[in-house]
Order: C-alpha cells, then structure tokens, then sequence
C-alpha cells in the first residue's frame, strides 16, 4: 500500500482561501457545535412538553403528543432536512417560503429545526418515562394537598422526571452532536463536510479523517463531563436512581 | 401550495423507486440487521469475557464507534475499503470495492456496536443461577451461550433488537452522501432530472414513515405478548 | 370523656358517604358504601386486603373517581362537576401508605411547598408554621435534610406534619404503617393518638387493630367492597355481628 503521509498538510492553505486545513477544520466544528447546542436547547424544551402531554388525562392531549412523537421519528433524519429545505418553503404561502429561502445561513436554520424536532420526540420518550416511573403516588400526594395539574407537574412531577432522565438525556446529547454531521447535505458546513472538502482537495483522506474523528471524540468527552456535573450538582441527598426503580418494582408488584 | 403537485412524476420514477432504491435499502437494512446481529453477539460475549485484551479490543471499538458520527464512519470506510483491499490481495493501486458490499461492510462493521450494547444487556439481564445450572450440568462455556444463555437473551431483546433494526433502516439513508443508489438517492437523482423536489421528497417521506411506523407497531405488539409470556 | 360527647353531638357530618359504588371498566370495586364521621370522631376502616378500603378513602377527597352515590366533606359534594377539588384537597389532610413525600426538596420545602403554591401564605409564615409542626412530630432537627435521608418512621411523621400543615378541617390516613417496618410503627401511632386526642376529625384505613381500640370511636368494617358493619368500637371487638368480621378479627388478633 503506497499511502503518502503527509501531517504537515494542516497547515497549508485550504484552496477556498479562508486559510490553513486546520483553520478550516476549526470553522467546521464552530458550526457543528452551534447547530449541536442549539438544536439541542429546542429539543429539550419540545420534548419536555410532548412528553408531558402524553402522559396527561385528557385523552386527546397524549394522543396529539403519541402523533407527533410517531410522525418525527419515522422519517429518516436525512429526509426531515429535505423537507425543511426543499418541500416546506414551496408549500407554504409565498411571502413565507420566499422568507425561508432567503434567510442568511437558512442551511443551519434546517439544520436546527431538523435536529430539534428529530431529536425532541427521543426526549419526549424518556420524559414520558420519567414521569410515568414515579408512579401514581407523587401525583396523589400532590393533589391530596390542593395542586392543580399544573402545579403539581412543575413543582413536584417534572424536577424530580427531569433528574430521573439525565443518564439517558446524555446520550441524546451526544446523538444531537453525532447526527448534526447530516447537515453537510442540506450544504452546511459543519466539522464532517470541511473534512471531506480537505480530504478532495488535498487526498491525504487519513489525516483528515483521523484529526475530525478525535474532535468529535473531544468534543462527546466534554459532554459527557458536563453532564456528569450537572448530575451531581442536581443529585438529591438519600435518593438514587436505582432505588427510584426499585420502589418503582415494589409498588408494581 | 399543491395546485401543481404532478403526481405523475412519481408514477414515471415508479420503477427505479422502488425496484431499485428501496430495494437496495431494504437489502442492505436486511443483510445488516443479521450481520449486525451476529457480530453484535461476538462482541458482546467479548466485552463479557473474562480474558481481559478480547474485552478490552471488544470494548474499544464499540465505544470508539459510538462517540463517531454515522456519516464519519461511512466516509471512513468508503475511503478506506480499496486501501485495505489493495493491501489484502497485494495490489499496487487501491481496488474498486463495489457500491453495495461497501455499504454493507460498513453498516455490519456500525451497527454491530449497537447490536452489541443491546445483546450485552440481554445477556447480563439473565439471572447467575442460569450460568451456574448450566455449568452444573456439565455444558461447556460454548454449549452453555448456545442452549442456554443466548436463547433466553435474545428472546427478551428481540423488540429492542427490531427497534435498533428500525433505527438502521432510517440510517440506511445516509449513503446519500456518497451517492451509492438507495432510496434517498435514486429520489433525488429523479428530483433534480425532473425538477419535482417537492413530490419526490414527500413520496420519500410517506414511504419511510408508513414502513417504520408499521415495523414499530409490530415491535409494540411482540412486546406485550413477550410481557405476557414472561 | 369528651370524645363521647362529641359522638354524641348531632351536628351536620364532617364526612358523609351515601350509597357510593365505583367501577373500574365491568368491575366492581366498591358497592353502596355508606358511613360518616362526624365532626371530632375517629373513625378507623379496616377489612380483608382487596377489599376496597384504601380506594374508599381515596374517593373522600377525589383522588379516585365514582361513578354511583354522593360524598359531602363539610357540606361539599366531592363528585359533582363545579366542586373546586383543588380547593377541597387544600382542606383535607391526606397520609399514604408510602409517605410520598417529595424527593428533591427538603422537610422544610416539603412542609412549606403547598402552603406557599396553593393556599398563598406568604415564606415566612409558612415557615414558622413548618417548624411548629416539625417541632410537634420531634423532627425539627431534620428541617434541612431530604426525604431520602430519613428513615420510613420518621417520613411518615414528616408527611403527617406536611398534611397538617395545610390547618386541615379533617385528616385522611390510607394504611399510614403498613410500608413501615415493624419498630418504626409505634412513633407514627403515637403521632396519629396525640393527633386523635387533640380532636381531629379522622378517618384511618389500617390493619392496627391496638390503635383502633385506643383510640377509635367507630369501625367500619369492608369485605369485597361493601361495608360489612359499622358500630362503635367496643361493640366490634366484643360482639362483631357478622361472621366475615368475626373471622377477620381472630385472624388478625391471634397471632
């Protein structure tokens, strides 16, 4: 196999004129992390409310949640950004699809709508599961003292939901930052299309693929720390999660 | 808004739609949900072993795989087949490998990670004295995985298993980006030839979620009946 | 003595339960269920497991729905349609069989949260009050702690406290010492008989049958959802009417 290697490569000019490889590569992952936090925000607050929504009383509230968590999560990711992108501004009135097309950065804005209605109905499960996990008693308890619906989900349903479904809400995290490479079709520049540019126009395919690998590497570490922390920081004295679960079992049984 | 859908545009790409992009996507979710699978368990019993360089290599690479964009990891192996496969057979230049074993090879290589998380659970989920009854009677760690330990594992993950195969089926789409003719490509090419963006991707999308939303009702289906059973 | 005074009295009932009946889907779990406590009066419901006791005591302040017969708290229909529930829950005590206290916020907060969200006291009244009944459960040392830091006894003592918070009209006790271990139940009777003795209008679902002869001035007795008997407390243990109380009660005595 007669692969040239050539590391130094990174410091060369990139022939788009921006400056070297490895200036390129860091434009790449700027936008990987904006879509990334942003999209990320969107969903937690779409998917809160979803996943909520599917576990009230009234029955058609969960049923519009069971929809929308249906519909935006048996489309391929690839294809929502397609719509976003090409469908959904021909298809509305004019002004606005005019608006849409003409926006600056409209790539990353598809990006981010794509991201964060994919993502928030795998968040809109877990929070589901969250609260369903706490059983009927907190519930009771809380109405037993006079709450309304609303009150007992924002002071007693949903903080202690919300510390439940860390753990897994971290993986949804990291799959945001992973699938935020999709974007590159819809044209956005992000961390992946920079590395498959550099690799056209330099074909040293390795160096580039190896240093935007550590990245993404580099960058699903700081999540995981970071969330850990706030883990800890939102952690309740004398209750652990496995023991939630197993009161969980308990009271099943 | 559709005062102009030309629903012939779809009944003109008809054919290649379907016979040829959703075939190959189909095929490749199919061969790779087993492959996947298959190797998953490998991995699985691996991480699980308790010779500590196969769990380590084991834990490695699936924890390597995980943390890397699906996209990464198919440039990756695009890129890398006709190197390895040059160094294999001894070549000179870098070989052509075709598009459907590259897309393959790297869907199997993926997905087996997942399949791994998900055949490790099920394993662990099964109780110690299993292990120990079946030792008891004398199987060998092999007779034990195969009549006793896998079985169970694999029943109480199937609905799981179907998930992550349903999950695989919507990644599938992703070889887009390196043109190899799927669903989402063929669409596309047709889109671009005939100018019909609009009806070309919504056909996509309703085909898409009519296929996973009737795969996900089986798994809910299987699943409540596997509850009963148990 | 003046406990039997006050059975005595012919005020309007605190709690008044006329022929209730519910059903989940075809099933029957509760049938012409009738009783009362007055206003003062323990009132101790106790029957077989599955008989329906807890989802009775759960129908006084709404928590279960009903679909047959009426339930007045202080002159309130619990069942119909334009009853504020939220506002009637705010008056009524309730302690459940697994404490329920809330995880993620401290005694303090778990005493203060209501008085302060729902019936709109201002935080430091809250707080003064919080402390007053921390001090009376003996568990004011542990305002700051969490739930999950306290043993089952002493949860329940809070969860007591958090009710009567609230400055209750009655208080509703579902199998309080049922979840508890067996050395932890006697502080969370001893909290339920200072509570009984100051006069609270109590109705209690538990199997404590020492309790019931303590303190109760009633017993209902519930088998397979209907109210078996319901007589003041001497006349259940010394002369119980029905063969399925009889029975009930040698089961639960001799052993």
């Amino acid at each position: 196999m007669n692969y040239n290697w050539n590391w130094g490569i990174f410091l060369e000019a990139s022939p788009d004129g921006t400056g070297s490889y490895l200036y390129t590569l860091f434009l790449g992952t700027r936008w990987t992390i904006a879509v990334s936090l942003t999209a990320w925000v969107a969903a937690l607050v779409m998917g809160g409310v979803v996943g909520t929504l599917t576990t009230l009383p009234r029955r058609g509230w969960a049923m519009l949640g069971d929809a929308y968590i249906e519909f935006f999560r048996n489309i391929p990711l690839l294809v929502q950004m397609f719509l976003w992108f090409f469908v959904v501004p021909e298809i509305v009135p004019e002004v606005i699809g005019t608006w849409m097309k003409q926006t600056p950065n409209s790539s990353f804005w598809t990006a981010v709508v794509a991201l964060a209605f994919f993502t928030s109905t795998r968040v809109a499960v877990q929070f589901r599961a969250g609260i369903l996990s706490q059983a009927r008693g907190q519930m009771m308890a809380a109405q037993a003292l006079g709450m309304n619906m609303t009150q007992s989900y924002c002071y007693v349903i949903l903080p202690m939901a919300f510390r439940i479904i860390l753990p897994p809400l971290t993986s949804e995290f990291m799959n945001i930052l992973k699938n935020s490479s999709v974007a590159m079709a819809v044209g956005l520049m992000e961390l992946t299309a920079q590395t498959r540019a550099m690799q056209e126009f330099s074909f040293q395919v390795f160096e580039a693929f190896t240093v935007s690998t550590i990245i993404y590497i580099v960058i699903n570490m700081v999540i995981v720390f970071g969330m850990r922390r706030l883990e800890r920081w939102l952690a309740v004295p004398g209750f652990s999660i496995d023991r939630a679960s197993e009161a969980d079992l308990r009271g099943g049984a | 808004m559709f005062g102009n859908f030309d629903f012939q545009a779809i009944v003109r790409g008809w054919h290649a739609l379907i016979f040829e992009g959703l075939a190959f996507t189909l095929e490749v979710t199919f061969l790779a949900m087993i492959g996947g699978t298959i190797l998953g368990t490998v991995f699985a019993m691996m991480r699980l072993s308790s010779t500590k360089p196969l769990a380590w290599f084991a834990g490695a690479y699936v924890n390597l795989l995980r943390s890397v964009p699906l996209v990464m990891v198919i440039f990756w192996f695009y890129f890398m087949a006709p190197y390895i496969g040059a160094w294999i057979i001894g070549a000179e230049r870098p070989v052509q490998v075709g598009a459907f074993a590259s897309a393959l090879i790297t869907f199997i290589l993926f997905e087996a990670c997942y399949y791994c998380e998900i055949m490790r659970a099920g394993i662990q989920s099964i109780p110690a004295g299993q292990a120990n009854a079946g030792y008891a009677l004398g199987f060998s760690y092999w007779q034990l995985m195969r009549l006793v330990i896998l079985p169970q594992a694999f029943r109480n993950m199937l609905p799981v298993l179907l998930t992550q195969t349903i999950v695989l089926f919507q990644d599938v789409s992703l070889v887009y980006i390196i043109s190899l003719p799927d669903f989402v490509t063929i669409a596309s090419k047709i889109a671009q030839r005939d100018n019909r963006l609009v009806e070309m991707y919504l056909f996509v999308a309703v085909v898409y979620f009519a296929l996973c939303l009737a795969l996900s009702y089986v798994v809910r289906r299987l699943r409540a009946r596997l509850t009963i059973i148990r | 003595m003046e406990k039997d005074e006050k059975t005595g009295e012919k005020a309007p009932p605190m709690i008044l339960l006329d022929k209730v009946g519910k059903f989940y889907g075809n099933f029957r779990v509760l049938s012409e269920c009738s009783t009362q406590v007055a206003k003062g009066e323990v009132v101790v419901v106790c029957g077989p497991s599955g008989s329906g006791k807890s989802t009775l005591i759960k129908c006084v302040n709404g928590l279960e729905p009903f679909q047959e017969g009426e339930i007045l708290v202080n002159g309130v229909s619990v069942g119909a349609a334009s009853t504020d529930l939220p506002k009637l829950r705010s008056h009524v005590g309730m302690v459940f069989q697994n404490f329920e206290l809330f995880p993620h916020m401290t005694i303090l907060e778990n005493l203060t949260i209501a008085q302060t969200k729902v019936i709109k006291r201002d935080k430091a009244e809250a707080e003064q009050r919080a402390a007053e009944l921390l001090h009376r459960v003996g568990l004011h040392i542990h305002a700051t702690r969490y739930p999950g830091q306290l043993s089952g006894g002493q949860q329940q003592r809070v969860a007591i406290a958090r009710a009567l918070a609230m400055d209750p009209i009655c208080m509703l006790f579902d199998e309080p010492t049922s979840a508890l271990d067996p050395e932890m139940i006697s502080e969370v009777l001893d909290v339920m008989t200072e509570l009984a003795q100051d006069g609270m209008t109590m109705m209690c679902v538990t199997h404590e049958m020492g309790f019931a002869k303590r303190v109760a001035h009633r017993v209902a007795f519930i088998d397979q959802g209907q109210i078996v008997e319901d007589v003041s407390k001497d006349e259940f243990f010394d002369h119980p009417r029905s063969e399925r109380a009889a029975q009930f009660l040698s089961r639960i005595l001799h052993h």
